[in-house]
């Protein structure tokens, strides 16, 4: 064999690992997730195989899938919004920071060690009706009765930020930690003040890590069915509630999933939208 | 003499010949990827071959498991040598699903609740035939517990009954008194001087069960399903919180988050045990279910019959009973429960369960698919 012809196929075998894990473990379930939902419930739960449209046509066509998926969407935009305000000027202290900077990310990816059902439901010791909030509250005798904060949508958006703030702050970090700070200099010395030169010149140029920020923050807070059954109330369901529903408290899998590829083709339209714009090199580096 | 070789040092030599040019390269990743295929192919078959060394377990976690393992599983490994891998599920519904995904054999033993879910299994295919001769126990077992699973099997039984409770109502005297409980029995779910302090499990059954019940029907027959869901939508407007195990049951309760829900009698003793203060009541009609120890099909029987047998001797099972707090399967007029068991909630000294009230399985299957997806929307707010 050439040099040529093995320097050709070099990159192949290097990724061929990693080609192998994702066809396996991807792309071969999403096509048995595709098949299923042409597929039917039985009345016993079994499934008829077969081409039908009727999941579909529902997953479609009933109003209250979509309504679901638009409070959906709108949780998720909250919970980025609140994690970009957050952690934004979290991670400009970070990238700014001398000498203690490794700590600082040490300290930042520390709740990732701990299980995030467990670090959801820490949240049911703080802000339960007997809880830490409550309890130091009426210690000090702001209130007399405790006061209901849990289970509600706020406390979801809650669990959302707490899981996905890390996420946001890293990738701001990453952009941020690019910047070459002689710019903000430049421009102090032109006579800009440190929030002229700030709002001019460091955010713009932070921007891709934002959006990437964002992206992941959208993207994994749509996604998520564990906040919302743990913290949420009886009405706070979100989209991916009902494919677990469907799948596991109806045995309708077919049903869930064709509700499953509804939520993958609009989180992936997204991502689409943000890679013809932004492009995934941002992403990557802060998943880096 | 021949010497027996493991994959280990088979795959050793494949190599070593590769490394030393007698195998090309070609020949050496297809005969490693053949041997991987294979293993593979073979590997959801490997129940069927093996030997017994193992037996796996699925229930409701919480003391019920901890009874199971002390009282059960630890003493019938240390008699066997069969091992007891315990797992465990939040509700029917989520176990069926994993055992549907499963391969068979993967799964072994099921605490199931209800005849419905039996009856689910049984029209899934999973049902398999027990030799009860290998069962003396079952002997002990009430005669009614044991008639209702024969009915769906023709006669055969996949499962030995185990025990019993209800789902009633719990609620905090500090906060409702005794006698508001028996004023307004069910109705104090739907109702609007405990809004925000109502809780509920998230399961369909239950659900329409007490709907029923405020509504003034019949729970395995009702005539006016519009109205049901009418409840059901008071309720969820009025509650909380729906809780989905009992753990989060106990929690919400022993916090005091909620002060009325129904709950699972063995759970609500559980925490009377533990010093609070809540009452239960079963009202009329109450939600009366049975527990079954199931043996999915593909299971290795002899292995799992022995378990049941030793998990229904009367010292084993008395012991689980005192620690689940529900009361067992065995029949108050053949064997002598103890002390303790007759002051469990929903025990039966009479051994007939007369005065519980079972859900139909035909009726509640028959529901199933329109009433589980029905209550996923309204539960949301439709």
């Amino acid at each position: 064999m050439s040099v040529e012809a093995r320097e050709a196929r070099q990159p192949w075998i290097l990724l061929a690992p990693a080609i192998s894990a994702v066809t396996l473990l991807l792309l071969v379930p999403l096509i048995f997730i595709v098949v299923y939902s042409f597929w039917l419930r039985t009345a016993t739960g079994a499934d008829q195989v077969g081409f039908y449209l009727d999941n579909w046509q529902e997953a479609l066509t009933d109003r209250f899938y979509r309504d679901i998926l638009f409070s959906t969407l709108r949780i998720a935009a909250i919970t980025t919004i609140v994690c970009a305000l957050m952690g934004y000027p979290a991670a400009y202290f970070i990238a700014r920071s001398r000498g203690n900077k490794v700590i600082l990310l040490l300290l930042l990816m520390l709740p990732f060690w701990i299980s995030y059902i467990i670090r959801t439901m820490s949240w049911i010791n703080i802000l339960g009706v007997s809880g830490a909030l409550n309890t130091l509250l009426m210690s000090v005798g702001i209130i007399g009765e405790p006061l209901n904060m849990l289970y509600n949508e706020t406390t979801v958006i809650l669990g959302l930020v707490h899981f996905l703030l890390p996420f946001m702050v890293l990738n701001v970090f990453v952009s941020l930690d690019g910047i070459d700070t002689n710019l903000e200099d430049a421009a102090n010395s032109l006579g800009a003040t440190k929030w002229q030169s700030f709002i001019q010149v460091t955010l713009p140029l932070s921007l891709p890590g934002l959006a990437a920020g964002g992206l992941l923050c959208f993207v994994l807070g749509a996604g998520t069915y564990i906040t919302p059954l743990v913290l949420g109330g009886p009405r706070d369901a979100m989209f991916a509630n009902l494919v677990f529903e469907a799948i596991i408290t109806q045995l309708n899998w077919p049903l869930g999933s064709a509700l499953s590829l509804m939520l993958l083709v609009v989180l992936g339209a997204l991502v689409m939208i943000y890679n013809r714009y932004l492009g995934m090199a941002q992403l990557m580096k802060g998943l880096g | 003499m021949t010497r027996k070789i493991d994959d280990t040092t088979r795959y050793e030599r494949l190599r070593e010949r590769y490394m030393n040019g007698d195998l090309d390269r070609r020949s050496f990743l297809g005969l490693f990827g053949a041997a991987g295929a294979a293993y593979g192919l073979v590997t959801p078959y490997r129940a069927f071959a093996q030997s017994v060394s193992q037996v796996r377990f699925d229930g409701w976690g919480g003391v019920v498991s901890e009874a199971l393992r002390a009282n059960a599983f630890d003493p019938f490994t240390a008699k066997t040598g069969i091992e007891v891998v315990d797992g465990t599920f939040g509700g029917g519904d989520e176990y069926i699903s994993r055992v549907k995904a499963s391969q068979p054999g993967e799964y072994n033993i099921a605490h199931l609740s209800g005849v419905f879910d039996y009856a689910r299994y049984h029209g899934l295919g999973l049902t398999t035939k027990l030799n009860e001769e290998r069962i003396p126990n079952l002997q002990y077992v009430i005669p009614k517990l044991v008639d209702v699973f024969r009915d769906i099997t023709d006669g055969s039984l996949s499962c030995v009954p185990y025990d019993y409770g209800t789902t009633g109502l719990a609620y905090n005297r500090k906060y409702i008194s005794d006698e508001e409980m028996q004023e307004k029995g069910a109705k104090i779910l739907i109702d609007e001087a405990h809004k925000g302090k109502i809780g509920g499990w998230s399961d369909w059954r239950t659900r329409m069960w007490y709907a029923s019940l405020q509504t003034g029907q019949d729970p395995n027959g009702v005539t006016d399903e519009e109205a049901c869901w009418d409840a059901v939508r008071a309720h969820r407007d009025l509650a909380l919180k729906y809780w989905g195990s009992g753990a989060e049951l106990m929690s919400l309760l022993a916090e005091e988050e909620i002060h009325v829900t129904e709950g699972w009698s063995g759970r609500i003793y559980a925490l009377q045990e533990q010093g609070h203060d809540i009452g239960y009541m079963d009202p009329p009609n109450g939600f009366g279910w049975q527990e079954c120890m199931f043996v999915i099909k593909g299971s290795p029987l002899e292995a799992c019959e022995e378990l049941l047998n030793f998990m229904l001797d009367p010292a084993t099972s008395i012991a689980v009973a005192e620690g689940q707090s529900y009361p067992p399967a065995l029949d108050p007029q053949k064997v002598d429960l103890g002390e303790k068991i007759p002051t469990l909630p929903a025990f039966d000294p009479t051994g007939t369960l007369s005065g519980l009230t079972f859900a139909d399985p035909d009726y509640w299957n028959g529901h199933e698919a329109a009433w589980s997806k029905t209550f996923g929307r309204v539960q949301k707010g439709y």
